[in-house]
């Protein structure tokens, strides 16, 4: 047993109560402590999320059930949390059952999903949440044994004494509920984990399987009507007029209300996360009694718009960003030596530009929500990744207390960061304020693509200086829309490789909507860094691994504290990738990539093979190599890898949405592509064993896909992908024929 | 509105609904079956996919007035308990991360071996190139499929 490094007080997130139903009820805040004051409740229907964000109820019978805190957008937290809670109480997995801890609650939760933090963040409080728990049933057995706690073992829900005399969790309950909260529990040795680090299934599988309601869209009320919202067409147009008397007349449609003043009062004070600059116009809502009438309604709408905003194409676009590179204004992220004079005195100096289009999210469903407001009561309920912005927004927005938001989270059909943005939420809550009357505001596919809070499009310039054949210096520029990276992003490989090292960064203001996409500026940045470095390797006659490398020795040992990554661990996926993948050991016929990166706290490298079918290559295999630290869930961790490996792939391969005259040019699966299963490559993963405490996973293996399918291109083709989408460009996929030798 | 009389998961059912209505939303607004999901509404994803006369089809794209007396199975009837050996295999492997889109994989899936017991990888590959999994769990759809031929095999 090891002693837990934490600082603050169990006594300040973890309070007890006895149900009243019978049981042990635990509450806790995973990040913030408890109001002093404030106590579960001791009836399980009032669980209250406001202050406390998770639960744990111990039943008579030793049943354990999990309100499991966070949303659950695919990356399997509903199932990896509440197993770091029943390692440390000390339960058999199969005998807890797991609950979002939202529905039916009184208040909002004030968790979120989203920069793959959800375990990192939860590893020790989780776990001493569970500790505590157990410390507490064990002295409540010691008590009535007469004995000393510490003469107590526990396994598997049972308490163990020096006589050998049992008490299971159920029967010292009661006692437990009354008792102090202890101080100072000790924390499993890693090695002595028995859930931590065995397979556990996705917790929601059987409903899954069998076609449960379970999402937003699933989600129905009593005497609920559906909204379908027509939205301007293009990013820049406003509706002018509409005539709605075709819609009114359509089987089905109830109403048709047009929205607009609250959302655009709330753009216009910034609150919430409203980025949606369609929330410019107004809106024209078609009210009907099913989803098929509602958006049927919506296409007999006739509506006039006219420009507001200037309308964006993408070659115009691309122009901006292109004239950015090339301008002199920029914000310096980091700045370490003097770029200048190494550029002056390099014996070879490379620059390359790299490119990438705007993303749509695509979540398989699409954005809805329910909101019902009544005189008292705020209800939304659905599938948001930020409920507590939301509840804030609407609450804002109507001019209404927030503690009357009730807000229920519903599994949601994907997320990559979509629905990080309330947008929907707000609709669905200005339309249902009008209307008052109980509605689910659904998106059709069309109005998911193109009213999207889209992946922007980024173009990197990099440039490196060599002398003595050395890297002398490496300056990255970053040219984006609507906003620059941020944070710790600047730190990432290679600073810290380099003596003389520049991040400068500008952007330009769009009327088209921006946010966060799946690893957020590194999706896109890992591919330009990664191509770079295979480029400089030929460029200077060196082994593109072994450059990383001697770039990594540098940074060893460093005591720069802005560093992000560790050299070592780096070096060390490296190294393994290379092994697992038969690096530079595979017969005729099979072309090799390389691409490490770091991000979200993880660290990756990845070998895409590409082979020739039928003259065309084709990506066939990627290996995988993570260091995420522990891993809690292998089974859902390698659904994570593989998955963010294989969207990674596709989308560097397929995926582009382009503009013209503001409009998006795809609205839907017809034009617009996604990978599928016969352009799936084999994915094999192999995971670090260290006992170091457990980082991100939902992110972090998709931003290195694209360089390792890239530099594996060039080997096969002899051709440097430097912008996205690869497949917008067959004739660099054309690979040369052989000279013929003699 | 028309009135139809519709044979699902072996119940008749009777809706008042328009004739271009799509089966996908009489299933999910009039009868409750919420399991077949919306996806894209141009038949494109296959999330919608439902049994037609044992045929795998496009709920969303197949308007009620066209679909008759035909048997129409759901995910809700695939098996009254989840036991079809498509379901548990599905669970075996754990194929799910946001789980939205399995229902029409393991739709489509069940359809496609019925018709051919024993794939080949390749075979398979094909049979589910019309289902787009968003979260991309394509490595385990693949191998959930062949779990399931051996156990129907």
């Amino acid at each position: 047993m090891s002693t837990s490094s934490i600082t603050f007080s169990r006594r300040s997130f973890i309070r007890t109560s006895s149900l009243a139903s019978g049981g042990l009820l635990i509450g806790f805040n995973l990040f913030t402590a408890c109001k002093p004051k404030v106590q579960p409740p001791v009836d399980i229907s009032k669980l209250n999320f406001n202050d406390f964000n998770a639960f744990i109820k111990i039943a008579d019978n030793g049943a354990v059930t999990i309100f499991s805190p966070n949303p659950e957008i695919g990356q399997g937290v509903k199932t990896a949390m509440p197993m770091l809670i029943a390692e440390e109480l000390d339960v058999a997995w199969n005998n807890v059952y797991v609950q979002q801890g939202i529905l039916d609650t009184e208040n909002y939760t004030r968790q979120l999903a989203g920069g793959s933090q959800s375990i990192r963040l939860g590893w020790e409080p989780l776990r001493q949440t569970g500790a505590t728990a157990r410390q507490m049933l064990v002295n409540a057995a010691a008590a009535r044994w007469g004995v000393d706690p510490s003469e107590c073992s526990t396994s598997e829900g049972v308490i163990t004494n020096a006589k050998g005399e049992t008490l299971g969790y159920g029967d010292v309950v009661k006692e437990a509920a009354t008792m102090e909260v202890p101080e100072g529990v000790t924390l499993k040795d890693p090695k002595n984990f028995k859930i931590i680090g065995t397979d556990a299934k996705n917790v929601d599988i059987d409903k899954i399987i069998t076609g449960k309601p379970l999402f937003g869209l699933d989600y129905k009320a009593e005497g609920m009507v559906y909204a379908s919202v027509l939205r301007p067409p293009a990013f820049g147009k406003v509706l002018e007029s509409y005539d709605d008397t075709d819609a009114k007349a359509m089987p089905g449609v109830l109403d048709v209300i047009k929205i607009g003043d609250k959302i655009k009062q709330l753009t216009k004070e910034g609150k919430g996360n409203w980025t949606v600059n369609m929330g410019q116009s107004d809106k024209v809502v078609v009210i009907a009694k099913s989803t098929w009438e509602a958006l049927k309604g919506k296409e007999a709408i006739k509506a006039k718009w006219v420009d507001g905003t200037p309308l964006e194409s993408t070659q115009m676009q691309d122009k901006k960003l292109l004239d950015l590179l090339d301008g002199k204004e920029f914000k310096t992220m980091r700045k370490d030596g003097d770029i200048k004079k190494a550029f002056a005195q390099a014996d070879n100096i490379l620059e390359r530009t790299y490119e990438s289009p705007f993303l749509p999210h695509n979540c398989m469903e699409p954005m809805n929500f329910f909101a019902n407001i009544t005189a008292d009561k705020i209800h939304l309920v659905g599938p948001v990744q930020t409920p507590e912005f939301a509840a804030t927004a609407v609450a804002d927005m109507l001019g209404r207390d927030v503690e009357q938001v009730h807000l229920e989270m519903t599994r949601m059909g994907g997320g990559f960061g979509r629905r990080l943005y309330g947008d929907f939420v707000y609709e669905v809550a200005e339309i249902a304020d009008a209307i008052k009357k109980p509605v689910k505001l659904v998106f059709s596919r069309e109005d998911d693509m193109n009213a999207g809070t889209y992946r922007p499009a980024i173009k990197y310039r990099i440039k490196a200086a060599v002398k003595d054949g050395e890297v002398t210096a490496y300056q990255l520029k970053e040219a984006a829309v609507n906003g620059n990276m941020y944070g710790l992003i600047p730190n990432f490989f290679p600073a810290g490789c380099i003596e003389n090292y520049q991040v400068d960064v500008a952007h330009y203001k769009s009327n088209i909507t921006t946010g966060a996409w799946r690893a957020p500026y590194t999706n896109f940045l890992a591919f330009a860094e990664q191509s770079f470095f295979d480029e400089l390797a030929e460029t200077m006659g060196v082994d593109r691994i072994q450059l990383r490398l001697d770039l990594l020795q540098k940074a060893k040992g460093s005591t720069d504290e802005r560093m992000q990554y560790s050299p070592e661990r780096m070096e060390k996926v490296i190294k393994t990738a290379v092994e697992k993948s038969g690096w530079g050991k595979q017969p005729d016929g099979i072309y090799q990539g390389f691409a490490a990166y770091y991000c979200h706290n993880s660290h990756v490298a990845e070998v895409a093979n590409v082979e020739l079918e039928n003259g065309v290559p084709v990506v066939k295999k990627v290996t995988c190599v993570v260091d995420c630290g522990i891993v809690v869930n292998p089974l859902g961790a390698i659904n994570q890898i593989e998955g963010g490996v294989i969207d990674g792939v596709g989308h560097a391969m397929y995926g582009e949405l382009t503009f013209a005259d503001g409009k998006p040019q795809s609205e839907n699966y017809d034009t617009y592509r996604l990978i599928r299963m016969r352009e799936v490559p084999k994915v094999e993963t192999h995971l670090i064993q260290n006992e170091l405490a457990p980082t991100g996973l939902g992110e972090p293996t998709l931003p290195p896909a694209g360089a390792a399918v890239a530099n594996a291109l060039k080997a096969a083709t002899g051709n440097r992908f430097t912008q996205q989408p690869f497949s917008k460009f067959p004739e660099l996929m054309k690979v040369p024929a052989k000279p013929i030798i003699g | 509105m028309p009135k139809y009389n519709i044979n699902v998961n072996g119940v008749s059912k009777s809706v008042d609904v328009a004739e271009d209505t799509p089966l996908l939303w009489v299933l999910r607004d009039h009868l409750d079956l919420v399991g077949t999901k919306y996806g894209c509404g141009i038949a494109q994803c296959g999330a919608c996919t439902v049994h037609i006369g044992g045929s795998a089809v496009r709920s969303c794209s197949l308007p009620i007035a066209s679909v008759g007396d035909k048997a129409i199975t759901t995910i809700e009837g695939l098996s009254e308990d989840g036991s079809h050996p498509v379901q548990q295999a599905w669970k075996e492997v754990d194929v799910p991360q946001c789980g939205y889109c399995q229902a029409g994989q393991i739709m489509t899936a069940s359809a496609f071996l019925d018709k051919n017991p024993s794939p080949s990888s390749d075979e398979i590959k094909t049979a589910m190139h019309g289902n787009i999994c968003r979260c991309a769990a394509y490595t385990r759809i693949h191998k959930a499929v062949e779990v399931a031929a051996s156990k129907l095999g």
